[in-house]
């Protein structure tokens, strides 16, 4: 990746923890995401993939600079070469860093959901905000709807509108496609695609896959707070053996069209992590070392991954 | 003895448009029907309907041919399409699962739920989690049918298919009617034993025109 001249945003060794109140007035630090690396360069679409609290959303929050008061963030953060401070985080976002929500909580119950989509942006853009909405298959009269007045997939392709009138050049959609039908989610995630084209960046967070695969460059699997793989979205298609971790087998084992198996256990808790490598405590292969050492990230077969054993 | 919607029809106000038109739709005790649709298509409306939280506008929801009970537990069982908003947020989740009639060990360690999170407020915990206390919330409670409207979009796939073994399980068990809402035409071939696509057929308005059978 690094001969790439044009890498838009740079993470490395990102760490976020939360001080929490434990018992009584006792307080603790929970750290939610642990060493996290991830490049994403202009023109390609970056598919964050992962089980559910593995900080998939954190990790948008930390790179909006948006999380909540009891929260450190350490590592370093680079936008467009230089370092993403607070300052800068909040000159960016609206404008140049954009966000598609994940929950439809985040709409504005009181605001009519044509001026929320445009936002601060003036002079008006009526013509683009219709062209817009017919493109994600809205009725015109959508804009004068309140967010009550719309069933759960139009409220997310409005929430996709909102990123999408500005001008942004790094777009976070967090799960943006639940509650569309295939249809319209592959309207939506083409358009995600144009934007690539047009040299800006997207990290697509989703539980998808399957739709991530078809739309996404590389998928980053996270785990418990890190990534375990980061892989080519072609390997994904290939099936579980062109995969490198454990983990990301078991989740295309998973898939409904591939055989529905779940793996038993649960993600670890953050508080309570496994002294070595986080997947040990539900992987078929792990020997003596996995629970001794974390794995460090390294190269296998054009991807990275962080696993001991992988070939 | 099934859970029957007939001819209903719903509309939120006088002035606002027709959501549902003269909708029948009947789901037995030990079987497991999935609904495909567009979103927009009323599923979110017409789940609210079998459920009880919706009072239809014309015809009538019955569960074995007598109106949804007022009092007590409701037999059928929802389970939301968005956790957070289904739980009231300045409630700990122990106080929650009480509420729908206490705790069975066995279910809460089929979704993993921890002792420790039992005393943290909805907030504190990400969405997969919480639905994973909705499903077991609605378990608990001995339910007969469960409406799942589209519970599994917002998790990953492991989580996804773990969540479903139970349902499937318990739903064995207990010979449970199950609707599933769901986007995904993979999951419904995987969980349904009957399937109905709003998009393809009008199958429910006409209940006895034949329906799409997967044989598992």
């Amino acid at each position: 990746m690094n001969e790439k001249k044009d890498i838009l945003l740079e993470i490395h060794n990102l760490s976020v923890s939360f001080c929490m109140y434990h018992h009584g007035l006792e307080q603790r630090d929970l750290q939610v995401i642990s060493d996290l690396h991830l490049n994403v360069a202009a023109g390609e679409i970056v598919a964050v993939a992962g089980s559910s609290g593995s900080g998939k959303s954190l990790l948008a929050s930390a790179i909006l600079g948006i999380l909540p008061g009891n929260a450190t963030v350490r590592g370093q953060l680079y936008y467009k070469g230089k370092e993403l401070t607070k300052e800068r985080q909040g000159q960016l976002r609206g404008s140049e860093i954009a966000l598609v929500p994940q929950s439809v909580t985040y709409l504005d119950p009181r605001m009519k959901v044509g001026a929320q989509a445009v936002g601060h942006k003036r002079p008006y853009p009526t013509g683009k905000l219709r062209s817009l909405f017919q493109r994600l298959c809205l009725p015109e009269k959508t804009e004068r709807l309140y967010p009550f007045q719309l069933s759960g997939g139009m409220a997310r392709r409005v929430l996709v509108s909102t990123a999408l009138i500005t001008d942004a050049q790094l777009v976070i959609a967090d799960e943006p496609t639940p509650g569309m039908g295939l249809g319209q989610a592959m309207e939506a995630l083409g358009m995600f695609r144009e934007m690539a084209k047009d040299g800006k960046a997207v990290i697509l967070i989703t539980h998808d896959i399957d739709l991530a695969f078809e739309f996404a460059d590389r998928v980053a699997v996270f785990y418990a707070g890190t990534t375990v793989e980061i892989a080519p979205a072609s390997d994904f298609k290939r099936g579980a053996d062109a995969l490198r971790h454990p983990y990301s087998k078991a989740l295309w084992k998973a898939l409904p069209q591939n055989g529905f198996q779940p793996i038993g256990g649960f993600q670890p808790y953050a508080g309570n992590l496994p002294k070595g490598c986080l997947f040990a405590p539900r992987c078929p292969h792990k020997t003596a070392k996995c629970e001794d050492s974390v794995p460090a990230i390294k190269e296998v077969r054009g991807g990275e991954v962080r696993c001991h054993h992988a070939t | 003895m099934p859970l029957e919607a007939r001819n209903i029809s719903f509309r939120y106000h006088k002035r606002q448009p027709w959501v549902l038109e003269n909708r029948s739709l009947s789901l037995c005790r030990g079987e497991r029907l999935a609904l495909l649709a567009p979103s927009g298509y009323g599923k979110t409306t017409l789940a609210l309907l079998l459920s009880g939280y919706l009072k239809p506008t014309k015809g009538q929801i019955l569960l074995d041919e007598k109106p949804l009970p007022q009092k007590g537990v409701c037999p059928v069982q929802l389970i939301y399409q968005h956790p957070e908003k289904a739980m009231n947020p300045r409630w700990r989740l122990k106080r929650v699962l009480e509420e729908s009639g206490g705790m069975q060990q066995n279910i809460l360690d089929a979704f993993g739920i921890e002792h420790a999170w039992l005393n943290r407020f909805p907030g504190e915990l990400s969405g997969g989690e919480l639905q994973r206390f909705c499903v077991a919330r609605a378990l608990l409670s001995g339910a007969d049918y469960l409406i799942c409207d589209e519970i599994s979009t917002m998790l990953d796939v492991i989580t996804q298919a773990q969540i479903w073994k139970v349902i499937l399980e318990e739903g064995e068990k207990r010979n449970m009617g199950i609707l599933a809402v769901t986007h995904n035409w993979h999951l419904a071939r995987r969980i349904a034993t009957r399937i109905v696509d709003l998009q393809v057929s009008e199958a429910l308005a006409r209940p006895a025109s034949p329906d799409v059978y997967f044989p598992r």
